[in-house]
Order: C-alpha cells, then structure tokens, then sequence
C-alpha cells in the first residue's frame, strides 16, 4: 500500500513542526495565548495525524497506549505535586508564591510552569487516548460484508 | 521586577490543611492507581486512601460539632476572589457519611468487584470509585458555586463510568449509563445555567458573598430563573420525583458495590446542594416568597412517597425494588425541607444519614446475593435467608430500618418528621408518612417471604457470602441499630446543621462584613 504519496510526505514534514509549535504554545503560555491545555491538543494532534495518515498499529509503536495511560496520571500527580510542594513548604495548596517566599512573584512564575506541564502532559494524553478508543475499536462491517 | 520582602508567614499545620487533604487524598490516589497500574496495589490504596479521608472527616466533623466553622483558601486567595473550602456543620455530617461509606464499602467492593467485574478493568475501576468519592465530597466541601459545578462534574464523568462496568453481566448496564449521562449533563447544565444567571446578577462565585449581594434583589427576574434552573438541575441529580426516570436502571444495572457507594452517597451529596442553595446562597426567605416548597417541592414529595413506594411493591427484582424505594425515601428527605422549620431540616438531615446507612446493608446484601445466586429476582434468591443466615438476617435488619420500626435508625428520621409536622399541627401530614410506611412493610415482607419461606433454587450456590463482604455488611447493620438507640450523636449533629441553615447567610457575617468595608472603599 503506497497510496497517498503526497499525504505522507507533508505529514512527515508536518509532525515535526507540530510538536515545536505545542511547546511554543506550552512554553510561551504565560506571555501570550496558549498554555497546557491548547499545547496538549497540539500535541495530541501531531500523533493523531501520523495515526491517521500512517495506521493506528504505527502510531502505537511510537506511543504505546500503556505509556498514554502513565502519561495521564502523570500529568495529574505533577499539578498535584506542586500543590503539595507548596504545602510542605508551610502555605495552602497551590500557593506558587511559597517556591520562592522573598519574591512571591516569582514564586508564582515557577509555579505556573509546573502546573501547566502537568496539564500538557494530562491533555496529550487523554486526547491521544480518545483517538485510540476510537480508532481502536473493530469495524462492525468489513470490507466484504457489502 | 518585585523586590525583595519581608517574609512574615506562619506555616500551616497539618491540621490547617484537613480540609484540602479531605478532597486531596482521594483525588491523588486516583492516578497514582493508574500510574502504578498494579493491580494488586490497587484496592490496598483506595481502601487507606478511604480510610484517611474518614479520620479527616470524624475530625473536621467533631471540630464544627460547635457550630463553628472551617474556612481553607485554595493558593492562599482570600475569598471572594479565591476558592474557599468551607466546613460547617452541615457539610461535615454529610461528608462523614461519604467517607464512612466509602470506608465500608471498600473491603465488600474486593470480592464483590472481583466477581462481576473482568480482571484487566480492576485498576481503572478502583482509580474511577477514588474520583468518584473525590467529586462528592468536593460538591459538598466548597464555598464557590462554580466549583460545586466543577466537582459534580468529576463525580458524575465517574459515576457513568462505574455503572457502566455493569454491562460484564448484563448488557443494559451501557444504556442505564447513558440514559444516565443524559439526564445528568442535562442536569449539570441546568444547574450551570443557574450559576451563570448569579455570577450575571451578583459577580461574584463565592457562596458567602453571593448571599451577600443577593440581598434585596427581591423581584430581580434573573434571581428567580437561577433559582429554578438550580432547583430543577439538582432535582435531576437528587432524582427528585418525577426527575427520577435515570435511577433504577443506574442503580439496578451498576455492578453491586458502585450501588451501594451511589446509593449511600450520590443523591444525599445533591439533596445537599439543594438544601445548601436554597438556604444559604438565596435566603429562607427568598424560597419562602417563592412558594416553591408549598406547592411544588412538598406535594412532589408526597407523591414520590406514595407511588414510588407502589411500584416498588410490584417489583420482582429486589435491587430494583430498593432502586424505586430510594425514590420514595428521596421523597421523605425533600418533605422535610419543604416543611420549612428546623426540625424538618433536622429531619432531613438525619434521613439523609440513616437511609444511607439503611440502604448500604441492603444493597451490600444485594450484592451477597449476586454473588450466590447469580441475580436477585425473588424467585432466584428464594430460600437464600435460610442458606446465607448472615447476610439473610442484615437484609431483615435494612428492611426494618427501610420500614422504621422502633429500635432502628430508620425509625428515628421519620419521627422527627412526624415530629415536624406536628410542630406545625399538620396531623394529617403524620398520618401520611405513617402510611406511607406501611407501603414499606409490603415490599420488605416481600423480600423477607422470598428469603426465608420458600425451598432454596436449586441453582444457587448455598454458601454463606465470604467474610469480607458479611463483614462490612454488618459493621453496617450494627450501625443501623446503634444510630437507632444511641440518637445523640446523629440529632445534635443534624440539629446544629439545620439550625446553621435556617439562619440563612447570617452564620458567614466574617465575609460580608469584608465585602461591605471593600465596598465603601470604591
């Protein structure tokens, strides 16, 4: 099967450029629009464009779906995490200020990273995860069945 | 560019932190479940991570027990603009009865869940009831209308899911989950739409300060379309007759232990909500003006009373039958509040308390039953008492509980009610709850005859339920006693809740007071 010859070489060229664009999202979040949600989508969508264009059993070799389920918990436990980061630290949950408690600001700055990484990587997953269920799951007729 | 300051903080102790750990223990557990993806870690960590959450609530309960409250603010935000966590009497009495429930649930859910439910699914199972717990107790914790939203949704998004793991016996278990879907996101819908009318008229998510501002809207339109919309979204939830149409094949599909969580919890949290927006966030008043709780809510609660407790009379299916029977005594919690008085908001309380205890022994015994019997239609499970003598004699102890004889919880929550309706010389009002309990002792009799009059199925298994799930069954079924002779724990706790909510916004004067001094600052 080499159909779509030309899906497949702009989708190549594309992925790579999809990726760097969710981590300028993901990075430039607190400058500009974006953040971990959109970056998570971003993301998300280089893998399921390659799944699309490349089949699902590809895209599964290059992100198991065993990884995607760590991957969503793992995003979750580091939003948590700085929260309880923040409560070792002597303050409430999720006050970013403590991370640095002589420039609260900066604290804050910190802080906001974490949480948005955690965030992408939530996203990334479960958006990926999605896609699998779906394109997962057996035609309920096949091709001959017509 | 901030420069350096001055760091005057004194750091917050653990016991500072109880609220936020309440909601945050289950809520870690929940990936950590997944992340781990063992599992043979999986219940061991939901069962500690339950029985923290209930250390934490018997101690946030007993410090309100005062009438005092707790106030947490999320990122050290000062409300109103932060999320507050707010523990008042209220809220802590119905999030000891989550916690213990969860608590108790969890060693039945270990065979139970082994059984009706395939191997590969247990680790996401355990990690979708920690979420589930989570939600629930982060409706019933927090200060900010918006955040209630926020939580009911991480409850509900879990609770679709659980009953949907149903379907590994029967198949409907799929459409009772999305049935329920529906009803809930139209549910949550209504209930967002209400928030989104305050937040128009007021500007503002925090309870406290949007009571606040509510004051003196009187005929303001949006006000009364928020109200209705958070009435009727709740009611979804609460399964408020005739809104209900969603809970007997959720309940009856779900596999057994998700039934008894749901069952104990799940519209107890949202009768909370009810009780907790109509009392807080609007004034008594406010409701009172509205004649709602007169010709609406009262009247549909005598009728959930009545014809809930007749279908369930001619059910077959026992899990069903204590499906429609939840409906009925939904119908005694939302009478007490319509009664508008202390006792019937005290009444309320404590059947919220004692049905959830009443009805986790009965579907726990449900789920006994599933385990021998293979499904709970009377005809199946007949004979079953005299085989399973344990788990027979905890269903007679629900049942009587369900009905409200003398010496069990259950009897407590309709006296006070008969109490309430004598308070305000409604003897016929008595006249009827005790009617409608008499509608209770049919259908229990009908479980008790299949049980114990008639020769065991020959395919049952005759074999008593394994001791972790007769275990929890009991500590259950003791409960139900206990709370029946011992009441001063429950009526205080239920006292003080109802008195708290009966005095409107006027027991969160701290924040108002705040909100007043911001505002003449402008």
């Amino acid at each position: 099967m080499q159909h779509h010859l030309i899906l497949r070489v702009i989708t190549k060229l594309l992925v790579g450029m999809i990726i760097l664009f969710a981590f300028y999202v993901q990075f430039h979040g607190d400058f500009s629009p974006g953040g971990g949600f959109q970056a998570g989508v971003i993301m998300a969508v280089a893998f399921i464009l390659y799944g699309l264009v490349f089949g699902l059993e590809k895209v599964q070799g290059v992100f198991p779906p065993w990884i995607v389920h760590k991957l969503v918990a793992l995003g979750v436990l580091l939003y948590a995490g700085v929260g309880v980061l923040n409560m070792l630290l002597g303050y409430e949950f999720l006050h970013y200020g403590s991370l640095d408690p002589h420039h609260m600001s900066h604290g804050q700055h910190t802080g906001i990273i974490w949480i948005e990484a955690g965030v992408g990587i939530t996203v990334t997953g479960v958006m990926i995860a999605i896609y699998y269920a779906f394109a997962g799951r057996p035609p309920r007729l096949g091709d001959d069945d017509w | 560019m901030a420069t350096a300051t001055e760091v005057h903080h004194t750091a917050l102790t653990l016991t500072d932190h109880l609220p936020i750990l309440q909601i945050l223990i289950p809520f870690c557990t929940a990936p950590l479940i997944v992340f781990f993806g063992s599992r043979s870690l999986a219940w061991p960590m939901a069962f500690i991570s339950s029985l923290l959450s209930l250390i934490i609530a018997t101690t946030l309960l007993v410090s309100v027990s005062d009438g005092s409250y707790i106030s947490y603010h999320l990122g050290g935000w000062a409300p109103p603009v932060g999320i507050e966590y707010r523990v008042d009497a209220a809220n802590a009495f119905v999030l000891f009865l989550i916690a213990a429930t969860a608590t108790v649930v969890m060693p039945f859910a270990l065979k139970s869940v082994a059984h009706e439910i395939p191997k590969r699914n247990h680790t996401l199972f355990y990690a979708c009831f920690m979420l589930c717990i989570t939600g629930l107790m982060g409706v019933v914790i927090t200060g900010d209308a918006f955040n209630v939203f926020v939580f009911l949704e991480i409850s509900s998004l879990s609770t679709y899911v659980l009953v949907s793991q149903g379907s590994h016996r029967d198949k409907r278990a799929l459409t009772a989950a999305y049935d329920y879907l529906i009803m809930g996101t139209i549910g949550a819908t209504f209930f967002v739409i209400g928030i989104g009318f305050l937040y128009m008229t007021t500007g503002t998510l925090n309870m406290a300060d949007m009571a606040d501002r509510l004051q003196g809207q009187g005929d303001n339109r949006t006000v009364q379309a928020a109200f209705a919309f958070i009435v009727v979204g709740m009611g979804l939830k609460v399964a408020m007759y005739p809104l209900h149409l969603w809970l007997p094949a959720a309940y009856n599909y779900a596999p057994s232990a998700v039934t008894t969580f749901l069952a104990a919890t799940a519209t107890k949290a949202a009768i909370y909500v009810i009780i907790r927006f109509m009392f807080t966030v609007f004034q008594p008043d406010f409701v009172f003006d509205t004649h709602i709780l007169i010709w609406i809510i009262g009247p549909l609660a005598l009728l959930a009373m009545f014809a809930a407790s007749l279908i369930a009379i001619f059910q077959t299916n026992f899990k069903r039958m204590l499906a429609y029977s939840s409906i009925a005594q939904i119908g005694y919690m939302m009478l007490g509040v319509a009664m508008f008085s202390t006792t019937g908001l005290t009444a309320t309380m404590v059947h919220l308390f004692n049905h959830g205890i009443t009805k986790a022994v009965l579907f726990m015994g449900v789920g006994a039953l599933m385990l021998r019997a293979g499904t709970t239609f009377y005809d199946r499970i007949a004979g079953m008492g005299r085989v399973m003598p344990l788990t027979g004699a905890a269903i007679v102890i629900g049942g009587l509980s369900l009905i409200g004889v003398p010496g069990t919880a259950g009897f407590i929550s309709k006296w006070v009610l008969v109490q309430a309706a004598f308070e305000q010389d409604l003897w016929w009002l008595a006249l009827i709850i005790v009617a409608s309990s008499l509608l209770a002792v049919i259908y229990v009799w009908r479980v008790v005859e299949a049980l114990y009059l008639q020769e065991p199925h020959p395919d049952a298994i005759h074999k008593e339920a394994p001791m972790l799930m007769v275990a929890p069954m009991w500590v259950a079924a003791i409960a139900c006693l206990y709370f029946g002779l011992d009441t001063r724990f429950i009526l205080d706790a239920a006292a003080t809740a109802a008195e708290g909510l009966m005095a409107g916004s006027a027991g969160m004067a701290e924040i108002s007071t705040a909100a007043a001094a911001a505002a003449t600052d402008h």
